[in-house]
């Protein structure tokens, strides 16, 4: 069952939580009307249909291959799917026209990503990489290293990749020991090892751009000791042209549960004398650099949750159209059905559906946020989006992720005992989506950053607003008549209470009791999520109860959003209300085991 | 050599089509509408005639209603020059699109009409040996191979039990079979630049040309459904079935 974007969907959410036609105002995002947009999003699912997810299921079986002479390649395929990639153009969607980039909004890519994810997720991986280094470079390179790398880096000539973990190094950052000395020429030799380095080594491109976290000697300990650095596979000659192998190897490839055919890198740097290194802004300022670019690279991450989702919806729904197994249990004197009948069937297909459509709405209303962030003329209203966006980035990632799990389960589930077997596809969704909640900071990591640096730092201003803002929305639905709203009116306010509860006990707590708040961290991911996305959802479906009244052509359309939304606020918003009495009377039962106990 | 190629805006191959109930004919309301893939393989036939030099400059013509602009938007985002939508609510049967595509012929005079040898709605195949007719031109249809050599067009044709290579001299007729070439996907940038190429927009009566539909559709009924099978006693049975009842052999 080939995979089919659910363009008109996107459609509807480019018209609701994150309008396109309004981006196009700002003189910024000019291009992007609503037809060129359609276009490209219509250009795009031809190609992850037609071109990206026929090769997903080979390359999981063939996986990427390292061989003795410290090459890697990828599944048969995948090569020249990427120089179709590269020849759309489909690297430099979101990037600045300065460098030869379209310039587009992030509303924009993140549905075009989306798909990219949805049919292939291990191909997704390396523009999404790629992007996340040019971001880097943008972000804090000198003008000497943005015209060196960028427009080959922007045009999808050359690759990119992330270099933080090391073995022992990994959420502790702070422990990295890649050193950097300085040899007096403003460049540096690089020496150490780094570990999980997706797309290191390839075959897609001759140049690999590799931005590497690495101290110099006389750095102080800890986090503010660590920098960035350039450090191409192959050296740059002046005119542009490549040079020399600098002493950057992939010395192996990871053997993983998922994404088999994205390669999982050990890199090994200055075993034979120091591979050269470019400084990227100041010394000293690494992570500081790292983390801004983080932002965008956990968002993505987030949509890689949100686009496995929907495709193991996708595939199960046709699976349970296509089953038939015992009889309707409501006419048990007819014949057998298809399994899609079943109540159980229905509701693991409305999770799985429902919530990849929350986190998607969520996504969206996120992203949308992120291009005011960047573009709107008043700095007051960049300001508000920015921190919205900042206390939403951990929610997006961590959330969408975790749904990704059970959503992928439920996939397996449906297929019954054909999900356990390979041959169906559904098995490979649930392994891919597993590295997910991981890479990019763990679930874990994403709610500390929540409850901590988000949220107690500024005293919950951000969440407190968004609280409010949110209480605003669930007024104004007073005079909607669809019961499917009225319905969803009055989950949601149940749920911002929830919220607003838990968001008061951690900020009461954390100076005093920190480690209660930490007991609930995840739970707190969880109930902001829900919540949220139910609030996203709400949005959209209020344009979709207008349609569906004034008898759109595509009411059914409109009318399946709306019942979504009613299953979505019946059956997860108890989930949400539940989280918040973890969060709020269940760090005694968390800590109360003693360590030596376990 | 100038090159103009009409493309027509259909129902999307992926969707299913459901006749109305009145049976008056398909529903195409709400549905996704593209460009006719034959069109598609003639957009992509006349940029490699571009790229190869062979070709100066291609003109994109469409006729229909005005969202048949986002089609030549897409042929320009392939590599059209420049587009020409000639708008009209009327239902265009072959002939008034024949008409049509010859006025538009008679003002920008290309050298070469590359185009589907059929639209994937109506399976009429008749616009492009019309038009032939109507400008007196030489025409080469279901093309799986064109070459250009300086006034002549050298053009394999897919016929009945194989294939048949003509030439055709300049200006000339072509239409597209699927095997000629495989279109390329629209790059991104390019999608974002075919709305900045110039798209004229014209009327039938801006041609002269009445386009009032000459063919009337009585009636519009979905294929017969499949009817269950049955079980017979013995091969007698199933002989006598296939003679008297399904009156096959």
């Amino acid at each position: 069952m080939p995979y089919n974007a659910p363009l008109k969907e996107f459609q509807l959410l480019l018209e609701t939580v994150a309008p396109i036609a309004e981006l196009s105002k700002l003189e910024h995002f000019a291009d992007a009307t609503p037809d060129t947009v359609s276009a490209i999003l219509d250009e795009t699912s031809k190609f992850a249909s037609e071109v990206l997810d026929p090769l997903n299921w080979p390359g999981d079986r063939e996986g990427a291959k390292r061989h003795a002479d410290n090459t890697v390649t990828t599944p048969k395929g995948f090569k020249e799917a990427y120089q179709g990639f590269k020849a759309m153009g489909g690297m430099g969607l979101p990037m600045p026209q300065e460098f030869g980039g379209m310039g587009l909004p992030r509303s924009v890519a993140t549905l075009t990503d989306e798909m990219l994810h949805s049919s292939c997720m291990s191909f997704g991986l390396m523009p999404m990489l790629t992007q996340g280094a040019i971001e880097a470079v943008l972000l804090a390179g000198s003008d000497a290293l943005k015209a060196t790398f960028l427009e080959k880096m922007v045009a999808g000539e050359w690759a990119g990749t992330m270099n933080l973990t090391e073995p022992h190094a990994g959420s502790d950052l702070a422990l990295v020991k890649t050193r950097a000395d300085r040899i007096g020429d403003g460049t540096y030799k690089i020496f150490g090892t780094k570990i999980y380095i997706t797309f290191g080594e390839h075959d897609w491109t001759k140049q690999i751009v590799h931005l590497v976290l690495a101290r110099t000697p006389d750095a102080p300990e800890g986090v503010k000791g660590i920098s960035l650095f350039v450090v191409p596979k192959m050296l740059v000659n002046k005119d542009g042209s490549l040079g020399e192998r600098n002493d950057a190897y992939c010395v192996s490839i990871e053997h993983k549960l998922g994404i088999h055919a994205s390669p999982t890198a050990v890199m090994q740097y200055g075993d034979n004398g120091g591979a050269v290194g470019y400084l990227v802004g100041e010394e000293n300022r690494g992570l500081e650099y790292m983390f801004i670019m983080m932002n965008l690279a956990r968002f993505g991450v987030g949509l890689q949750g949100i686009g496995i989702a929907e495709r193991s919806y996708q595939r199960a729904v046709s699976y349970a159209r296509d089953r038939v197994q015992s009889r309707d249990v409501g006419a048990p004197k007819n014949p057998s059905v298809p399994i899609i009948r079943h109540p159980d069937i229905r509701r693991l297909l409305l999770r799985m559906r429902s919530q990849t459509e929350a986190a998607r709405a969520l996504a969206m209303a996120t992203a949308y946020a992120i291009d005011l962030a960047e573009a709107h003329p008043d700095p007051e209203t960049r300001k508000a989006n920015q921190a919205f966006v900042d206390l939403m980035i951990p929610v997006v990632k961590g959330w969408s992720t975790e749904m990704a799990q059970e959503v992928t389960s439920n996939g397996v589930q449906v297929h019954g005992g054909m999900g356990f077997v390979e041959e169906t596809g559904a098995a490979q969704y649930y392994r891919d989506a597993r590295i997910t909640t991981i890479y990019e900071g763990t679930t874990a990591i994403q709610a500390n950053d929540l409850i901590g640096r988000k949220m107690a730092r500024e005293g919950g201003m951000t969440a407190k607003s968004l609280i409010n803002a949110m209480r605003i929305f669930a007024d104004s639905l007073d005079g909607q008549n669809n019961v499917h709203l009225k319905a969803a009116q009055q989950r949601l306010r149940a749920g911002i209470d929830a919220m607003a509860r838990a968001v008061d006990f951690n900020l009461a707590n954390f100076n005093t009791n920190v480690r209660a708040c930490f007991a609930g961290s995840v739970p707190m991911v969880k109930l902001f999520g829900i919540v949220c996305g139910a609030w996203a959802l709400t949005r959209v479906c209020v344009e979709a109860a207008q349609r569906s009244a004034a008898n759109h052509p595509d009411k059914a359309f409109y009318d399946a959003k709306l019942a979504t939304l009613r299953f979505y606020v019946d059956t997860m918003m108890p989930e949400a209300i539940a989280a918040a009495d973890v969060i709020v009377n269940g760090a005694e039962g968390t800590l109360a085991l003693e360590e030596a106990a376990f | 050599m100038k090159v103009l190629v009409p493309v027509k805006r259909v129902v999307d191959y992926n969707v299913k089509v459901r006749v109305k109930a009145d049976n008056s004919g398909v529903d195409i309301a709400n549905v996704k509408m593209s460009m006719n893939p034959f069109c598609e393989i003639a957009v992509e036939e006349a940029v490699r005639l571009k790229e190869k030099g062979a070709a100066t400059e291609i003109i994109a013509v469409s006729a229909g209603v005005a969202q048949c602009q986002e089609t030549l938007r897409n042929a320009m985002a392939i590599g059209a020059d420049r587009g020409i939508l000639i708008e009209t609510d009327v239902e265009l049967q072959p002939l008034a699109v024949a008409k049509l595509l010859k006025a538009v012929v008679d003002r920008e005079q290309p050298q070469l009409v590359i185009l589907g040898k059929q639209a994937i709605d109506d399976d009429a195949n008749q616009t492009g040996q019309m038009l032939a007719a109507l400008l007196g031109w030489g025409q080469a249809t279901f093309a799986s191979k064109v070459e250009i050599e300086g006034n002549t067009a050298k053009v394999t044709c897919e016929v009945d039990g194989g294939l048949e290579t003509i030439s055709v001299k300049l200006p000339a007729i072509i239409t597209t079979d699927l095997r000629l070439n495989e279109p390329r996907y629209a790059t991104l940038p390019n999608i974002m630049k075919a709305k900045k190429k110039q798209l004229d927009t014209l009327k039938p009566a801006d041609l002269g040309v009445d386009v009032t539909p000459r063919l009337t559709t009585l009636k519009v009924e979905e294929p017969p459904k499949r009817k269950g099978g049955v079980k017979v006693a013995d091969v007698a049975a199933l002989i006598d079935k296939l003679k008297n009842e399904a009156k096959v052999i």
